[in-house]
């Protein structure tokens, strides 16, 4: 079959961008042809200012070479400036007479710089500031010439302004306004950052109007002159006042424009044959300019080239950075505040941190910060999530990260750190190696950089640090993932809401069953929805679903958790904490018959017996006769307890039967992420309940039952939830919450970050307030464990033995090992 | 080198799993995956040496159980943007029997 023509004009970020995005879902839907104006293939265009300052070269910040249209079989007219859209005969006409017919077509031609309609406007040494062919320009001019004047204080004209100074010239910025880029920063934040630029040696004439640009007698521009009168020598001006939608092209063929290329929010034109994304488009009244949004439009337009038809593009909430090495701002939103709004404001002048974050009903709607970015995207995730502070008013100032956060120094000023600081305490990655990966592979997003440096990868309490080094490197074009319309992995679009929605009202009742019916872009999955699907489905379905041990990571498919070399480690159930001799002995009998090489009281109260071969599994659980410990599942874990009341002079509650109690009651629990209680005596709290999922704290009329704590990776106190009377209530309280956990949270959320996203008022709602729905919670949790089976009994009866039983094959003629081992492994001669 | 090993019958591997074959030169994982292609790895993650034959089994690929590096199946490569590779051994399957070279 012929294949269809899809014809681009324009071949920068936003066009290639949907052409890699069409090419995942559809590689061989179209013969696609590109027209690109400039020579080159498509380049970074942000990473020009690290370029003009002399930090990187043009080879560096190329995303896509001539080798990647050849190996995708994508023709490309580089150089080749289109001039014609014949829309009746569906074809484009380039200005050296090339041709292509379309069936689709594709416009990507961004936006031109503004350029004051001032006499000298075209003198030689006058330059806008685009391209390479500008940057190279640029880069000549300082070479040869001393001074340079920079017309806009916004965020290209003064990354123009910091690279040409560095590069040696004598550099003044002239600003029409009396403050730096006005249209992203307050006055106060303004003012700092001009108070960096002049410490870096750059000038500043603002407010100046500029009339004229002089002619010297070689020809070249001389001078600038302004609307005052006043006159200053220059050698080379710059132009950085502003861009517009570059829209000539498709005015000239008849498609509505308006601020840009009109398109509905499937980045579609008035032409249905026509789609249109990056600077030379409007969608609903706007045009961006910064690519996170344009990437976002790219992933649209893709969605519906590749006839999938899903996905709509509503628009963006942006925000902004300077990419000067060694200052950091940030904006966001409607940071000037005013009628309506109120602001929280911190200001060291001193120590060169200004915060701002302007508040409007309960919400964030706009920050400014200055200095100290950190929690940049914190903020802007709360502000463009729309979610209620109220509760979080009094530390929203000092940021997500002023509680324990490990691994790291406590590290919170990228900017500030040198490139030999350790990020990623877990691998082990330098604050340079992340920097120059995100420059050399043009990554974009935090997946991207996980991925090339692992960074943040493994316990993740890195992620705002390595957020603020990606922003830093790449401005504005940074976007920090949406939370709430998260997809579960990359198999899909759907999130895990969505997900869970479906399973329940459509009675979806295995993993390919929810494959299919969602449609899933992979014929199996991948390991990371595979698990997830796994427990969301045994979690509606207890009864009915038949668990899938090909979905489980292996320590939940061989119930016990695997070491760094390939052995296990068992660590017996010890319920609350308390033991007795014989277990005890019946611990150390087996670990010396299967010469278990560690022997270890573990962070929870019980015994970890670590080194174990797998083939010796079964028979090491079926020795001990106990069942092990969950100690390695997305399951309940441990119920730590105090001694209490039964021995300790200050006990006022029995904490310790308590504690086996719940236990019991919780025994082989499934949930999204591990479950951890802990049940205090007294306020002394020796059990440490406050740092638990669930912690109970025993006062003499009754218990204090508290919530969502953790003290892993990041250090989190527990909030109170409610205070009750008796053990049945504990019971019902904590059985209730962890039900509404398990139902409600995404797979991975331990129960801090699921209440966090939604509020502890909804969970007091639930938990407290609705009598009814507490109780039906607490018997869905009694239902959903009632009757589930002890894994390692079962194992020990001989269940899915294959999986702890290798093939042995020592030699080809004698098979050894298992004499249940029926499986010959024999030799033939092919 | 042409010697094939019988080594179990397709159905002795689970779908979307491994098994292990221990050899005198090391243990190799023989996977199987949703389509019935069986693929063998010796059973060391290019990364640090985990045990694939544990990880979880996707398309083409195996999920490593320590790290979660993926690697091709047919291959032995780690998925990029990571570096690796596996060594891979010859399979077959004929009438339901699985056959290594080892
Ligand atoms: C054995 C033990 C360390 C010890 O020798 O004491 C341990 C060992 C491991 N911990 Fe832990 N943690 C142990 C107590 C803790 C505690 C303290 C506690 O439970 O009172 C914490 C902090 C409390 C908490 O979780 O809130 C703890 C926070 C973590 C975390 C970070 C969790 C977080 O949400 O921040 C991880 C990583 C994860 O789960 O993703 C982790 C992961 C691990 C894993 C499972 C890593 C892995 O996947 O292999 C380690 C398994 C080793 C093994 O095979 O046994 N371990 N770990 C402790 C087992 C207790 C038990 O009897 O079950
Ligand atoms: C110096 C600089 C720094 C920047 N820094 C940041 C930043 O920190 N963060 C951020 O988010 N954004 C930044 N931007 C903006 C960002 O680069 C743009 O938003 C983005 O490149 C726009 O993508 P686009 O595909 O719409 O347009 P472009 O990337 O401009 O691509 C359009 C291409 O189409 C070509 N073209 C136009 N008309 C035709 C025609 N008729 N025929 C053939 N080809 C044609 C043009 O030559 C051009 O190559 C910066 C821009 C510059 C110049
Ligand atoms: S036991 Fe916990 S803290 Fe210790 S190395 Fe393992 S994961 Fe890290
Ligand atoms: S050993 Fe396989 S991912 Fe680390």
């Amino acid at each position: 079959m012929k294949r269809a023509r899809l014809v681009m004009v324009g071949n920068g970020m936003a066009g290639v961008r949907t052409l890699e995005e069409l090419l995942k879902l559809a590689p061989d839907l179209y013969d696609i042809t590109v027209f690109g104006a400039e020579p080159h293939g498509n380049y970074n265009r942000i990473l020009l200012s690290p370029v003009l300052a002399g930090e990187m070269t043009l080879p560096e910040i190329m995303l896509n070479d001539f080798d990647w249209y050849r190996d995708n079989g994508i023709t490309l007219h580089a150089g080749k400036k289109v001039v014609e859209i014949d829309r009746a005969r569906r074809r484009v006409v380039a200005s050296d007479g090339t041709e292509a017919e379309y069936d689709r077509l594709l416009l990507a031609t961004g936006s031109n710089p503004f350029i004051l309609p001032i006499p000298g406007n075209d003198l030689p040494g006058v330059l806008a500031y685009r391209d390479i062919a500008d940057t190279q320009a640029m880069v000549d001019a300082a070479a040869h010439y001393r001074r340079a004047v920079v017309i806009g204080g916004g965020l290209l004209g003064l990354e123009a302004a910091n690279g040409l100074k560095l590069r040696g010239m004598d550099v003044t910025v002239v600003h029409a306004v009396d403050w730096l880029m006005e249209r992203q920063l307050d006055r106060n934040a303004a003012d700092m950052l001009k108070a960096s630029l002049e410490a870096k040696g750059l000038k500043f004439l603002m407010p100046r109007l500029t009339a004229e640009l002089v002619r010297g007698e070689s020809g070249r521009v001389c001078a600038v002159k302004f609307k005052d009168g006043d006159e200053i020598p220059a050698d080379l001006v710059v132009m950085a006042v502003g861009i517009r939608p570059n829209t000539a092209l498709a005015e000239a063929a008849g498609l509505y424009c308006n601020r840009g290329v009109v398109v509905n929010d499937t980045m579609q034109t008035y032409d249905p044959r026509i789609y249109a994304v990056g600077e030379c488009v409007a969608h609903r009244g706007v045009a961006y300019g910064l690519v996170a949004p344009l990437f976002e439009q790219a992933k649209v337009a893709a969605n519906h080239l590749a006839n999938f038809g899903i996905g709509r593009y509503t628009g963006s909430v942006v925000s902004t950075k300077l990419k000067v090495t060694g200052i950091d701002v940030f904006s966001a939103g409607d940071f000037m505040g005013g009628a309506g709004t109120e602001e929280i404001v911190l200001h060291d002048r001193t120590g060169g941190v200004y915060k701002k974050l302007v508040l409007k009903d309960e919400k964030i709607v706009g920050a400014v910060l200055y200095g100290d970015t950190v929690d940049s995207s914190w903020y802007f995730q709360l502000m463009r999530d729309g979610k209620e502070v109220g509760e979080i008013r009094d530390h929203l100032m000092f940021g997500e990260s002023h509680l324990g956060n490990a691994g790291h120094q406590g590290q919170n000023k990228a900017a500030a750190m040198p490139d030999e600081a350790e990020v990623c305490g877990c691998n082990g990655v330098c604050k340079g190696t992340i920097v120059k990966a995100i420059k050399e592979k043009g990554l974009f997003t935090l997946d991207e950089v996980r991925r090339h440096t692992k960074a943040s990868g493994s316990c993740g309490s890195c992620t705002g640090l390595v957020e603020q080094i990606i922003a830093s490197t790449i401005g504005g074009a940074y976007q920090p993932q949406d939370v709430k319309k998260k997809p579960l992995c990359g198999c899909t679009d759907h999130t895990h809401e969505e997900v869970r929605k479906a399973i329940r009202e459509n009675r979806l009742l295995s993993i390919p069953e929810v494959m299919r019916f969602l449609e899933w872009r992979t014929p199996d999955g991948c390991a990371s929805c595979r698990p997830a699907l796994n427990y969301y489905l045994i979690c509606a379905w207890p009864k009915e679903y038949q668990d899938d041990p090909q979905s489980r990571f292996i320590n939940e498919r061989a119930h016990a958790n695997i070491q760094k070399d390939g052995t296990y480690s068992v660590v017996p159930r010890i319920y609350g904490g308390v033991t007795t001799p014989a277990q005890l002995k019946r611990i150390a009998e087996v670990a010396e018959k299967y010469h278990i090489p560690t022997v270890k009281i573990t962070g929870g109260q019980r015994i970890d017996l670590l080194g174990v071969k797998k083939e010796d599994l079964p028979k090491v659980w079926a020795d001990l006769d106990m069942p092990s410990g969950f100690a390695y599942g997305k399951s309940i874990r441990t119920v730590k307890t105090c001694v209490g009341s039964e021995w300790c002079r200050f006990g006022v509650q029995d904490s310790t039967n308590m504690g086996i109690e719940l236990e019991r009651a919780l025994d082989r629990m499934w949930a999204p992420h591990k479950v951890k209680l802990a049940v205090s005596g007294c306020p002394r709290n020796c059990a440490e309940a406050t740092i638990k999922d669930v912690g109970v704290v025993g006062v003499d009329s009754g218990w204090e039952i508290y919530v969502a704590g953790n003290g892993g990776i990041k250090a989190e106190v527990a909030q109170f939830l409610v205070k009750v009377k008796t053990r049945e209530e504990v019971m019902e309280y904590t059985c209730a919450f962890l039900q509404l956990y398990r139902e409600e949270a995404r797979y991975l959320d331990r129960t801090v970050h699921w209440v966090e996203r939604v509020g502890l008022d909804y969970v007091k709602k639930r938990i407290v307030d609705d009598d009814a729905g507490r109780r039906a919670l607490y018997e869905r949790l009694l239902y959903a464990l009632q009757d589930e089976r002890d894994p390692w009994a079962e194992r020990v009866r001989g269940l899915a033995a294959a999986e702890f039983q290798p093939i042995k094959f020592y030699d080809k003629d004698s098979l050894s090992g298992d004499g249940n081992n029926e499986r010959m492994a024999e030799s033939v001669h092919a | 080198m042409s010697e094939w090993l019988k080594v179990c019958t397709l159905e002795e591997i689970p779908r979307l799993g491994a098994r292990v074959v221990q050899t005198g030169k090391g243990d190799i994982a023989v996977f199987r995956n949703a389509g019935d292609e069986v693929f063998a790895l010796k059973d060391k993650c290019p990364h640090k040496g985990g045990p694939l034959s544990q990880g979880i089994v996707y398309d083409r690929r195996v999920a490593c159980p320590l790290h979660g590096w993926s690697v091709h199946l047919d291959s032995g490569e780690a998925v990029a943007p990571d570096k690796g590779c596996t060594h891979r051994h010859q399979v077959k399957v004929e009438d339901s029997v699985v056959y290594l070279q080892v």
